[in-house]
């Protein structure tokens, strides 16, 4: 049956696979024409280069920041303050959004407050931080907090309340006591969509670094770009997003490794 | 919904003379009727008396009116009905994972009020736990009830072997089809040696032919493990194969209508669906369930 369809035709089937070949061929071509576009707007001068740099002088940038290690010195501080913040901000999350998304009497007196502080902006309580904990990498690590924690314990929350009833109810059959629920059923149980909420909420993290590095930071890739706008420096910008991107990447690939050793049971 | 069976229809149906006698028993108001007629009557293990299930509040839909029944030690028990007729959750209010509105349900003259070990459940979906292979879901309760590593290994290996799935032990339930699912469930249930288990359309969800061949196994291992089994199905066929004794529902609220006593002799084969005492008594379950659902419209 397969055999008898085109290639076209399996291309343009709903939800039907394609050969890994073609799949990664695709993923390829995409960044092509993402960077031969850039090069083409470019080198080409059709965007002046003070505001769009050259691919070729972003690496030489990149190059000379390596080489002096001072690229590895700003991706240091902020991966330090992007994952400290995430840890500090997962470790009370998981705990508190499974109570949340267990039990409803937790559930009913942190769910309005929640929902009300994830909506507010982080970059207004910057000046708040920097008055309360002053300027230091504590400040940053605030920001970072803010950003993810609210999101996260809301997530959680629905993660541990998905916990198929039955699954809980045949634990009690088999002797399972209602204070070891969490721990034994409801907790296992949401552990691989916990691991998803993870990492979907380090992307969210990383994003914030900039806000995070905005004011009275004096290293990372937010502060160094923020330095470079003022000195019109396009290409150390473009390596300080590109280096976050990177990053993001890195630690994705990493959750999902992590999933597929802490969780090999769930697809 | 009070009076029952005496309209017409019940004409239609072969055998319906003794519907109709077996039902002025069981809409006997006082609810004293149904509680006789154990097949062995050498001792209770499971007794529900005059169980009604409200949800919500007083005004709140009646799903059982008046449940009274008695399950004997080691007996076969099944229950049949219409959908919706609260058989379900009669089970569960069994089981304590729901409260009675009013009544009682004793197991072994203990009063249920939360769920504990000596009810074993089975149900209709998968309840595996993912995260355990199959030798650490059967081997869950007994972890629980603090037994000893080595007699854990040898509850666990016996029923492995019972439900014939020693090959799979250490495979996660999402390798398994869903016929060895319920086989792991039942396994993982008998583990806990429970006095009653309770098992909710457990085969429901399962191809006719894996129903088959687990109604087959599941005798088997009744037959060998001696255990006191309360059955909820709405496949007739599948109460007569395995039960000791069938009670038929109303629909809702959910009453007892008729106590069926099953006299086929055991070992029972699949192809005892064939025979002519086999189809009288379906006959006259189905004789009851129809008017059930010719009221119900």
């Amino acid at each position: 049956m397969a055999q008898r369809r085109t290639a076209w035709t399996r291309l343009t089937t709903p939800f039907a696979n394609i050969p890994a070949s073609t799949a990664t061929t695709l993923a390829l071509a995409m960044w092509v024409v993402v960077i031969g576009g850039w090069a083409l707007l470019s080198y080409g001068r059709v965007v002046p280069n003070m505001f769009l740099p050259t691919p070729g002088t972003v690496l030489q940038t990149t190059y000379r920041m390596s080489l002096d290690g001072s690229l590895f010195y700003h991706t240091l501080t902020s991966a330090k303050v992007v994952i400290l913040g995430f840890i500090v901000s997962s470790v009370i999350a998981v705990p508190l959004g499974l109570w949340m998304g267990t039990y409803r009497a937790v559930q009913a007196p942190l769910e309005p407050l929640v929902n009300f502080i994830r909506y507010l902006p982080v970059t207004s309580f910057v000046p708040l931080f920097i008055l309360w904990i002053g300027i230091g990498i504590e400040q940053r690590i605030a920001v970072i907090f803010f950003g993810t924690f609210f999101q996260q314990l809301v997530m959680i929350s629905d993660c541990a309340r998905s916990v198929s009833r039955d699954l809980v109810n045949a634990s009690y059959t088999l002797g399972t006591k209602r204070s070891e629920a969490v721990w034994h059923v409801i907790f296992p149980a949401a552990l691989p969509s916990i691991l998803d909420t993870l990492r979907v909420t380090m992307g969210w993290a990383w994003t914030y670094l900039v806000v995070a590095e905005l004011v009275a930071a004096s290293s990372g890739l937010g502060y160094i770009s923020l330095k470079a706008m003022r000195g019109f420096q396009v290409d150390v910008i473009f390596m300080a997003i590109a280096a976050i991107g990177l990053l993001g990447l890195i630690t994705d690939t990493a959750f999902r490794i992590l999933r597929a050793r802490v969780a090999p049971w769930a697809p | 919904m009070g009076t029952l069976i005496l309209n017409a229809t019940s004409q239609t149906v072969a055998g319906s003379r003794v519907v109709m006698t077996e039902t002025v028993k069981a809409n006997n108001p006082a609810g004293t009727a149904h509680t006789a007629g154990d097949p062995r009557p050498a001792g209770t293990t499971m007794a529900i008396e005059d169980v009604t299930l409200r949800y919500g509040d007083a005004n709140g839909v009646l799903a059982l009116d008046d449940v009274s029944l008695k399950v004997a030690k080691n007996e076969f028990c099944v229950i049949v009905g219409p959908s919706g007729c609260g058989k379900s959750s009669l089970l569960y209010l069994a089981a304590g994972l729901n409260d009675v509105t009013s009544g009682s349900i004793k197991v072994d003259g203990r009063e249920v009020i939360e769920p504990g070990p000596d009810r074993g459940m089975v149900f209709q979906s998968y309840t595996l736990f993912p995260w355990l292979t199959v030798r650490a879901n059967i081997e869950y309760g007994p972890k629980r009830k603090g037994l000893p590593a080595e007699q854990r290994r040898q509850i666990v290996d016996q029923y492995l072997n019972e439900v014939g799935l020693a090959p799979f032990a250490d495979h996660y339930p999402a390798q398994l089809s869903g016929g060895m699912k319920q086989r792991v469930a039942i396994a993982r249930a008998l583990a806990n040696d429970p006095a009653v288990l309770l098992m909710d359309e457990p085969f429901g969800a399962l191809d006719s032919q894996t129903r088959g061949t687990m109604q087959k196994l599941l005798l088997r291992v009744w037959e060998r493990q001696q255990k006191t089994v309360l059955f909820v199905t709405h496949d007739i066929d599948e109460a007569l194969v395995l039960g000791d004794r069938v009670l038929v529902m109303t629909a809702r609220p959910g009453k007892i209508k008729a106590e069926i006593k099953v006299d086929i002799p055991r070992p029972r084969s699949m192809d005892v669906i064939l025979e002519p005492d086999f189809i009288a008594l379906k006959r006259r379950i189905l004789g009851l369930l129809h008017d059930e659902i010719d009221e119900d419209h």
